[in-house]
């Protein structure tokens, strides 16, 4: 087990320089100058160069890159071009935000999709399996900004039970939850309902009926948590995909996550922005990952780690 | 002899005029707070790099510099300063400060802070986007060059008076003194937090920053020592950061907030115009603001200003500005109403289109073209890109509609022969300063047609060039005048050559809470938007 997770870290590490490398060539070869864009519109072409060669922009795309990874090796992301900020204060103050989010809205997710899948899929074919399905699929398809503002509108702005966005209180994370539990819990809807009818062609399902188990006991004992393995892998992926991903969420609820910083740092083409969080939803990807993989045999001791 | 004339007579309207601009506003109590919102982060509140139009007013509220605006007004005032003088030949000007202004840590401001504040701006290591404007500033070339320590044309005479001395006349030096690259930043409050200093601002002005949350909010309260007496009038403001325009809306509905400083959504515009009780609490205010199309003249076949005359003719503004809500009016000339040196009488070119046909013949191309039209890619600047789009078509012209990141745009128009044609909106142009100057040398000048520059016309006229010198050599105030007509002129003349398709100038619209109130123009102010924030009172207060 320790060799498997230190090779996996390895891995890990491997993967976030074959990121680094490939983000940093591609935001080298966009079209804008991000010295011309500092230098600001009155400058002189005197004064671009000035900067250009201040920033270390007149370096060979190689140095460049060299120069940034070893300032990364010493934990240091450089500074924003435009917010002159220090990227690792930028990014550690709206971390825990993110995470909060990620916590709120997994929980969300399986409440919504685990529990409507396994209904569906035990009751395979009949109207309620049906109208679970479309639902899901409803709530997969629907826009994030529409089932944001939805939500907030009725909820917050009509009702008055939640406060109209913002941070800091439990209320405030209970919207935003749910509305990435709603768009993911569609998907893990379908993969738990598939997941559970595969379970339950299984050998050991008939014997659990056949020695008279009551039902409530089979799905929670047998079916479950047999069913449980493809959802794990869902959430590592998804640990990944609420670190950056989630802008419009973020934008609505006014959440200080770290989408928002994305979002904007691309816009502005703030090279040092981009790179770090590229780097930290990288490192999401592949932690959670890993997580997902180290917790399956917890669950299905068939699984060996190696 | 030194003309004192016009600095008596300024500083006279000044004492008469500024702080106590309507008597209700003197009388205004003090106290109660306001929420102002913004959806992007506030990128720094360092005088000598912020240059969003978020920050922008932000910065002018904590920081002070030697020349200001008349609150609501485009009218020039000494503020730091008491008063100036010019010499004739227009290239020093001698400053003197006003006594007691202390800075937010309690240290007095003097002649030496002027001069390392200008320098901080002029020297490169800053990296201050507004550099460029000093550039007349003599020995700013040895300075930048850091062949020189100093620079030479900024001296403290005395603890209270500093000369400015100039390479060349520069008839916007006034209000270069009244940007806020200028404003004046104490020595040790920068030493102190080095390269922070922009999060952790202190100057003079009348609030001083108390919280920065980076990410969510962003606090100010009022500087008691303010040296203008009942000034400011609000004990707080807090800026809120990162929610959906749509959102804060609903927020200001609800009460929560009071300023939505990204305004009305456009989603949202005729629905709020259309509500009786939200309808009276907009503000529709004038900017100094012209969306343009550009076309390049290295490009053909817009290297034929009988093409060019085409497209000018073809564009049908009334409807764009349609497109848009009618939160514009058509444009004919480069100059926004609102600046100095417009010209009504001028007709520019009217919509016609057989006009237009006519004009392509005269080129060659009854036959009509295919060209490219690049366009930022946040709404409304696509719709109205097609709508041009349409009218092009009409007179036989195949635009391909380009829609980038505007950063991408920025740098396709920067290229020489990066794209014939431009739509600037989201983008170009809105006047840092009100002086017609701003709306010539960086977007229609030679200087600005080099690669990465923002002629994206790469239209370059050397004799409107050399008149546009003169023009700004008029230093005499009371030629102030006869300088505005020269420089309308530049522009209608450039309009012969139709390097531009002048299309509307927008308006600011505002919408604020029934809780705060100000003297009249305060949600119109030209110079700040949204709001100049220390005049804006709160109603709950009185």
């Amino acid at each position: 087990m320790p060799t498997y997770i230190a090779r996996r870290l390895v891995q890990a590490l491997l993967i976030l320089l074959g990121v680094s490398i490939i983000t940093f060539v591609l935001l080298y070869f966009l079209p804008a100058d991000p010295a011309r864009m500092v230098a600001g519109r009155t400058a002189s072409k005197a004064q671009v160069e000035l900067v250009r060669m201040q920033l270390g922009l007149d370096l060979p795309v190689w140095e460049q890159y060299g120069r940034y990874l070893w300032n990364l090796l010493q934990g240091d992301l450089g500074r924003s071009y435009l917010q002159r900020t220090e990227v690792t204060t930028l990014i550690g103050a709206r971390l825990p935000a993110s995470l909060l989010l990620m916590l709120g809205a997994i929980t969300c997710e399986l409440l919504i999709g685990v529990t409507l899948g396994a209904m569906a899929g035990l009751r395979r074919g009949s109207a309620a399996d049906q109208t679970l399905m479309v639902a899901a699929l409803v709530f997969v398809s629907t826009p994030q900004f529409v089932t944001a503002l939805t939500l907030l509108y009725i909820f917050a702005y009509w009702l008055g039970w939640f406060p109209i966005g913002g941070y800091g209180q439990f209320t405030h994370l209970v919207l935003p939850s749910i509305t990435l539990g709603l768009l993911g819990g569609g998907w893990y809807a379908r993969v738990t309902r598939s997941s559970v009818i595969e379970v339950l062609r299984q050998d050991f399902i008939r014997t659990a009926r056949a020695k008279g188990l009551d039902r409530w006991r089979i799905v929670s004992v047998h079916i479950l948590p047999n069913a449980a393995l493809p959802v794990i892998a869902m959430i590592g992926i998804d640990v990944g995909y609420f670190m950056s991903s989630i802008v419009i969420v973020e934008s609505v609820f006014g959440w200080p996550g770290i989408g928002q910083l994305t979002w904007q740092a691309i816009q502005q083409i703030d090279i040092p922005i981009i790179m770090g969080v590229t780097l930290v939803s990288a490192c999401a990807y592949v932690l959670g990952n890993l997580l997902a993989d180290l917790v399956s045999p917890l669950i299905d001791p068939r699984i060996k780690l190696r | 002899m030194k003309r004192l004339l016009a600095s008596v007579s300024i500083a006279a309207m000044v004492i008469a005029a500024a702080p106590v601009s309507t008597p209700a506003f003197a009388e205004a109590k003090q106290g109660g707070e306001m929420i102002v919102t913004f959806k992007d982060d506030l990128a720094t509140l360092d005088p000598a790099i912020g240059y969003d139009w978020t920050n922008w007013s932000i910065i002018k509220s904590i920081f002070d510099g030697l020349m200001d605006y008349k609150p609501g007004t485009t009218e020039l005032v000494p503020d730091l300063a008491e008063s100036y003088d010019v010499s004739p030949d227009g290239l020093t000007y001698t400053f003197k400060l006003r006594q007691g202004v202390k800075f937010h840590n309690g240290r007095e401001m003097t002649a030496a802070d002027v001069k390392y504040s200008l320098e901080r701006t002029c020297n490169p290591a800053t990296q201050s986007p507004g550099a460029g404007y000093y550039a007349a500033l003599k020995g700013f070339d040895e300075f930048q060059g850091g062949s020189a320590k100093e620079l030479s044309g900024v001296q403290v005479v005395d603890d209270h008076t500093v000369k400015i001395e100039l390479s060349r006349p520069d008839s916007t030096l006034l209000h270069l003194m009244a940007l806020n690259f200028a404003f004046i930043v104490p020595k040790e409050a920068i030493e102190e937090s080095g390269a922070d200093f922009g999060r952790s601002p202190v100057g003079t002005g009348a609030f001083k920053l108390t919280n920065w949350t980076v990410g969510q909010s962003i606090t100010l309260e009022r500087n008691a020592d303010y040296f203008k007496a009942g000034i400011p009038k609000l004990d707080k403001i807090t800026f809120q950061i990162g929610q959906d325009p749509v959102v804060n809306l609903l927020r200001l509905q609800k009460g929560e907030i009071d300023i939505p400083g990204n305004g009305i959504p456009p989603a949202k515009f005729t629905e709020v115009m259309n509500d009786p009780t939200w309808k009276e609490q907009v503000i529709v205010a004038d900017q100094l603001h012209t969306g343009y199309v550009t076309m390049n003249v290295n490009i053909p076949p817009f290297d034929k200003v009988a093409v060019r005359q085409a497209v000018n003719m073809a564009i049908n503004k009334d409807r764009i500005v349609q497109v848009i809500n009618n939160r514009a009016v058509p444009a004919n000339q480069p100059l926004p109403p609102a600046m100095p040196g417009y010209d009504k009488s001028f007709k520019g070119y009217a919509y016609d289109v057989a006009g237009a046909k006519a004009k392509l013949k005269e080129a060659g191309l009854e036959g009509g073209f295919e060209t490219d039209l690049y366009v930022s890619n946040t709404d409304p600047q696509p719709r109205i890109a097609q709508a041009i789009q349409q009218d092009l078509a009409a007179i036989g012209i195949k635009a391909n509609i380009k829609s980038l990141d505007q950063t991408n745009v920025i740098a396709a128009g920067g290229r020489k022969d990066g794209t014939p044609m431009l739509w600037s909106g989201g983008m170009a142009w809105i006047a840092d300063f009100p002086d017609p100057s701003n709306f010539y040398t960086a977007i229609l000048g030679c200087g600005g047609a080099v690669d990465g520059g923002w002629n994206w016309a790469w239209y370059c006229n050397e004799e409107l060039d050399k008149r546009a010198e003169e023009a700004n050599a008029m230093t005499d105030p009371a030629k102030e005048e006869e300088r505005a007509v020269a420089w309308g002129k530049i522009f209608t003349d450039l309009m012969e050559d139709a390097p531009w398709v002048p299309i509307f100038n927008e308006k600011h619209y505002l919408i604020h809470s029934k809780r705060i109130d100000g003297p009249a123009g305060v949600f119109a102010d030209p110079i700040h938007i949204p709001v100049n924030y220390d005049e804006v009172y709160a109603t709950d207060a009185q």
